[in-house]
């Protein structure tokens, strides 16, 4: 089986955000990078996967500027065998994304595409099932276990309700949540052979999608601040507070 | 122009946040129908049609809808979406599952979560876990809209006769099977929909020690969180986990204790009606974002609490 794992850069998730004066979106200049926490767990369980002997080849693909090329660069460090990056620049919506995934599909003919289940920057929650639907693909999402079964996986999904185990056959795309496993670190000898994995570099103009956006973002702006607080000096005046002043308990 | 509502439930009744969305339906547009898919409905459709904002209740059954699966609801929810302007459901686990393939089938771009409907065309979202709020328009002809259940108030449930209108239902997708649903089953709230919500972090230095924010959330009635150190500590399990790579939490109490807070646990609670926060460390984060802070030693403040929340005569539930 050959597995397709799409990664996303983000804005590492430790960051403060800061929005920029003239709304047009988050501050990014000089800001640390990382790749998008649960495609992290999206990479382990395909190498995983290939070490248990399952699948034959681990392909990493991200979509995006020239730097996104990192992501691409670190999976590759924790086991994917090469990259594919589909080069794009400005604002790339979820269904932008999945149409340039269904055309890396057609050419690369994976078994399995894996992806996180949502990115934290836009918290969309879309291109996995976005893609699963332009390929009329079964689609697992959320999956915190996966078990490879001949042509069949058996995913357990995170629903609000508890869990919920689905058998979905070959070919397939899982979206991961952070349940799923522990994403390994790179090691420093294999982050220095990942330099010498293959990246093949595409223009995303050369695949015929049309990727400008849909919809039209007006402003971006800070939420409401909090009204500063109080500090109690006990905790019977904190309980006393809770019952008689805000009446939460 | 009119809209179509997904609605969510269990076969036998319709769940909570279908309520949450025919509000922020009935804001986009009031000529709002709701579609109802799976199998033995009678009752809920019957709830549904009772609603009052509800102006036609659209039924589907068979055998194949009964899990809900999204592969088998898009199509019917796709030849329907011929006459509606826009197609709304909740932002949890359903919808979030279902929109973006009925989105893709149509090729619209969806617009996820939204916690406001500033006009039929333009929504406010918020993106970086709630670090910042988008005010998002659509030039698409077909909206697909998901609602933040929180962010809208429940609709009223009862005065409302929509006539209920059987459709054929569409053929079944025959690669994805459902195989079980394993329910927790607990007498405590769940994370994302608790009133109060009790959280512990780094501070609580061993997992034995979450005992006490249990006796708590037990006297209490409330579930349980606890931060992403607490977390990756292996103080507690992941499904604690609150901030931005965890859940998302808008309680009207959260009481944050031994939490230093981080961005990505304040990105996940901040929006709560009231905040406490118990830590021994004055210029501890947590803090800018409280209603009340206590400066203790939570190993001193977690059993006084007790004490005085067990001279009250009364605690709300």
């Amino acid at each position: 089986m050959k597995i397709l794992v799409a990664v996303k850069r983000v804005i590492d998730y430790n960051v403060q955000i800061r929005v920029k004066e003239d709304g047009t979106g988050v501050v990014t200049d000089n800001v640390k990078m990382s790749t998008n926490p649960p495609d992290d767990n999206a990479i382990e369980e395909a190498v995983k996967i290939k070490e248990a002997g399952n699948a034959t080849e681990v392909v990493a693909i991200t979509v995006g500027e020239q730097k996104a090329q990192e992501t691409v660069r670190k999976a590759l460090a924790v086991g994917a065998d090469r990259g594919i990056h589909v080069k794009a620049d400005g604002i790339l919506e979820p269904l932008a994304v999945s149409k340039i995934l269904q055309k890396i599909v057609d050419k690369e003919k994976p078994d399995l595409v894996f992806m996180g289940k949502q990115a934290i920057d836009d918290d969309c929650n879309q291109t996995g099932q976005m893609l699963s639907a332009l390929l009329n693909w079964p689609q697992a999402t959320f999956a915190s276990k996966i078990d490879v079964k001949d042509n069949k996986l058996e995913v357990t999904r995170e629903i609000d309700e508890g869990l919920e185990t689905i058998e979905i056959n070959v070919p397939a795309i899982v979206t991961c949540d952070l349940r799923l496993n522990e994403p390994r670190y790179a090691s420093l000898p294999n982050i220095m052979k990942a330099k010498k994995k293959p990246i093949e570099e595409i223009a995303a103009s050369d695949l015929g999608v049309d990727v400008s956006p849909r919809l039209e973002q007006i402003k971006v702006e800070e939420p409401p601040k909090r009204k500063a607080g109080i500090k109690v000096a006990n905790v019977a005046e904190l309980v006393q507070k809770l019952k008689n002043e805000a009446k939460v308990i | 122009m009119a809209v179509l509502l997904i609605a969510e439930h269990n076969n036998k009744e319709l769940r909570p946040f279908t309520l949450n969305a025919v509000t922020a339906a009935s804001q986009i547009d009031s000529e709002v129908h709701a579609v109802i898919i799976g199998q033995n409905t009678a009752e809920a459709t019957k709830q549904l049609s009772e609603l009052p904002l509800i102006k036609k209740v659209l039924s589907v059954e068979a055998a194949h809808y009964e899990n809900f699966t999204a592969e088998n609801f898009t199509p019917v929810i796709v030849k329907l979406a011929e006459n509606y302007t826009h197609i709304v459901c909740s932002a949890n686990t359903f919808g979030k599952n279902l929109m973006p393939r009925i989105a893709a089938h149509l090729d619209t771009s969806q617009v996820s979560d939204i916690i406001k409907v500033i006009s039929p065309n333009t929504f406010l979202r918020p993106i970086y876990a709630g670090n910042a709020f988008a005010t998002i328009k659509s030039n698409d002809l077909k909206k697909c809209v998901t609602i933040r259940p929180t962010s809208f108030d429940p609709c009223e449930t009862s005065g409302g006769s929509a006539p209920i209108e059987k459709i054929d239902a569409d053929e079944e997708f025959s690669n994805t099977k459902f195989v079980k649903r394993e329910e927790i089953k607990s007498d405590r709230p769940e994370l994302g929909t608790a009133r109060i919500v009790v959280s512990g972090g780094r501070g609580m230095q061993s997992g034995d020690n979450f005992k006490l924010i249990t006796e708590i959330a037990d006297k209490l009635g409330a579930a349980i969180g606890a931060s992403r150190a607490a977390v990756d500590a292996g103080y507690i399990s992941n499904d604690h986990q609150v901030g931005q790579t965890g859940k998302v939490v808008v309680p009207d109490l959260y009481i944050a204790i031994g939490i230093s807070g981080a961005i990505q646990h304040l990105a996940g609670m901040k929006e709560s009606k009231v905040i406490v926060a118990i830590n021994k460390d004055g210029e501890a984060p947590i803090f800018s974002v409280a209603d009340y802070g206590l400066e203790a030693d939570l190993f001193e403040a977690i059993p006084q609490f007790m004490e005085e929340l067990n001279k009250l005569n009364t605690i709300q539930k």
